[in-house]
């Protein structure tokens, strides 16, 4: 025991060439009593080190998968190793290798931020001095120093979610599951949250396991992600690659003036490269193949109308363009439709 | 097995400073078995002189019934906790932790013990201030308050198993009434046995609950049969065992509906 609590992963600093995954999920199915049929075939690989977001509407089987890989539930069939151990088979070795924040807080609100802690850290084993240097040391990365004699009920939910990820890295974990960290969060403590992330990943090694229903954090924190609806993998990549699969970017013309709707779009339908036009008002949009190239011929096509042109922006797609394109719906319509549903899993 | 012990503790530690923190709920648990001994005990004073009721005192025979009968309601009340846990998704964040079953059930098991040693000790003080007399002396209370103990972990322990099949308070409330209710009455704690229906007396030999009165009150009497007392504290043992068994096995049964 002692051993396995002085091992610090080393992923980070110098990985190895040949490293084997961080998590692998292999054609993971799991069906609920009463039919539900939560996952389909899921599969993934996560490298060590690294954040790997799992994104998906609510309902999409992202929590399931997190209970498959944490132990809490097991696959009806498909594989899953965490560190490299098999999920099924050994289930006593991975709860060492792993630390959890559910999606649920699992703070006992009867007890202080310094309770929970020294709890969690004697139940992996942690005591005397040791316990202590440790538990003070949460308490204070996560700020929570001042709070931690006082009873967490108390507790803002900010503060909670931090004693939340306090508690799931108290044994030094290799593999930290986040699931919807930031759910409920107001700006700033999800912005809190999000430097902890990347901190965690970047300077800890500790390779990070995010699901997340929120585009903006899987784009800004996943080295790669992996896109579920339905119990399926229905795109995986980093987020770069996964946008630049979709052709081209967005252009976003504002005109000085209201121009006429026929000549404008006539004129930019012959460039080569350039589709969807469409105009409203003074704004003008487009997607275009490239930006960089299609720009300069699109302000020429329309200063050689006579039209002033008073801004220019050009967006590269964004994961909400991917997920439109994967799942075939929006992702807000997703995640509506899902909650409307009461179906969170 | 030290760390499942060792383990087990720590979570005994969690619900004793819960109490701790709420010590009012120590004088609540206390109002009813305080009703049933000032207010039944005098009401039925006169029980006694029913030819074939065996004590000369109804406070001394009522006083076992009531320390067993609290306890067994106590216990029932034990998977409040347990879906509270559950609620709050503390119960998850163990279960993914290398924290064993056997452990989980244990800490809340010793709680539970605990608290009924205590909850015993204070409703016998009551029943001596009240007027009861043990001529079995502290060796007939701590049997009494240990085969008390033994019930009220049966008891406690399917209520957990209960909680964490049904996870609604509603629901294992009921089904704890409709369970404890009826066995506190099918058996000697408020009348002697001898003057009981034929099939009360049926019954009642099958009633766990029966079996710690009867022991507890042998154990006080002036010459106890320590034949009978082992033979039925024997029981409660095994019947506590199984249904520690039970409320460890329903954590598998939880795990496959999360």
């Amino acid at each position: 025991m002692s051993n396995f609590l002085e091992t610090h992963p080393s992923a980070g600093n110098d990985p190895a060439p040949a490293s084997p995954p961080a998590i692998e999920a292999r054609q993971l199915v799991k069906t609920y009593p009463g039919g539900v049929r939560a996952l389909r075939g899921l599969d993934f690989t996560v490298e060590p080190g690294t954040v790997f977001g799992l994104l998906g509407p609510n309902g999409a089987g992202k929590s399931t998968t997190v209970k498959i890989l944490t132990t809490l539930s097991r696959p009806d069939s498909g594989s899953a190793s965490v560190a490299g151990i098999d999920v099924v088979e050994r289930p006593d070795l991975v709860r060492r290798a792993i630390g959890c924040v559910a999606q649920r807080s699992g703070v006992d609100l009867e007890a202080t931020g310094r309770e929970n802690l020294t709890l969690q850290a004697r139940v992996y084993g942690l005591r005397g001095r040791e316990l202590g240097r440790r538990v003070n040391g949460l308490l204070d990365r996560f700020n929570l120093g001042e709070a931690a004699d006082r009873i967490t009920k108390t507790y803002s939910g900010g503060m909670r979610r931090k004693l939340d990820v306090a508690l799931g890295l108290v044994h030094r974990p290799q593999v930290l599951f986040l699931d919807e960290p930031t759910t409920g969060l107001d700006p700033e403590a999800r912005a809190d949250m999000w430097s902890e992330i990347t901190r965690l990943a970047h300077e800890e090694g500790i390779t990070v396991l995010l699901t997340t229903h929120y585009l903006e954090e899987a784009d800004r924190l996943a080295r790669r992600l992996a896109i579920v609806d339905n119990g399926l993998v229905v795109a995986a990549g980093t987020p770069e690659e996964l946008k630049s699969e979709l052709r081209g970017d967005a252009i976003h013309v504002e005109l000085g003036e209201p121009g006429p709707d026929g000549p404008v779009r006539a004129a930019l339908d012959r460039l080569e490269g350039v589709h969807e036009v469409m105009l409203e008002g003074r704004t003008l949009r487009a997607r275009v193949d490239r930006g960089a190239t299609a720009v300069p011929l699109v302000l020429g096509a329309l200063e050689s109308r006579g039209l002033a042109v008073a801004a220019v922006t050009i967006a590269r797609p964004s994961l909400d363009d991917v997920y439109l394109r994967y799942a075939g719906r929006a992702f807000h319509e997703a995640d509506q439709a899902q909650s409307s549903n009461g179906g969170r899993r | 097995m030290t760390t499942a012990i060792a383990q087990s503790w720590h979570m005994t530690t969690r619900h004793l400073r819960f109490l701790s923190r709420q010590p009012w709920l120590i004088s609540i648990s206390l109002v009813q078995p305080v009703i049933w001994l000032l207010l039944f005990g005098q009401l039925f004073k006169r029980v006694v002189e029913i030819p074939g009721f065996a004590a000369g005192s109804y406070i001394t025979f009522l006083t076992p019934g009531v320390v067993v009968m609290t306890a067994v309601f106590s216990g029932g009340w034990a998977g409040m906790g347990v879906i509270s846990d559950i609620d709050r998704g503390v119960t998850d964040r163990f279960l993914v932790s290398p924290v064993r079953r056997g452990a989980l059930t244990g800490g809340m098991l010793i709680y539970q013990g605990l608290v009924s040693i205590g909850q015993s000790t204070i409703i016998v003080a009551l029943g001596l201030a009240a007027g009861a007399r043990f001529p079995g002396g502290a060796l007939g209370v701590v049997s009494l308050i240990l085969v008390t103990m033994l019930v009220n972990l049966s008891f406690a322990s399917l209520s957990i198993a209960l909680s964490l099949l049904l996870r609604k308070e509603e629901s294992v409330i009921a089904v704890v009434q409709f369970l404890a209710l009826p066995l506190t009455f099918l058996g000697a704690g408020f009348m002697d046995a001898r003057l009981m229906p034929g099939w009360i007396q049926a019954v009642a030999h099958y009633n766990p609950f029966n079996w710690a009165i009867e022991a507890g009150r042998r154990a006080l009497g002036a010459s106890p049969d320590w034949g009978f007392v082992l033979t039925r504290g024997g029981w409660l043992l095994a019947l506590a065992l199984v249904c520690w068994l039970l409320a460890t096995m329903a954590f598998r049964s939880y795990q496959r509906s999360v």
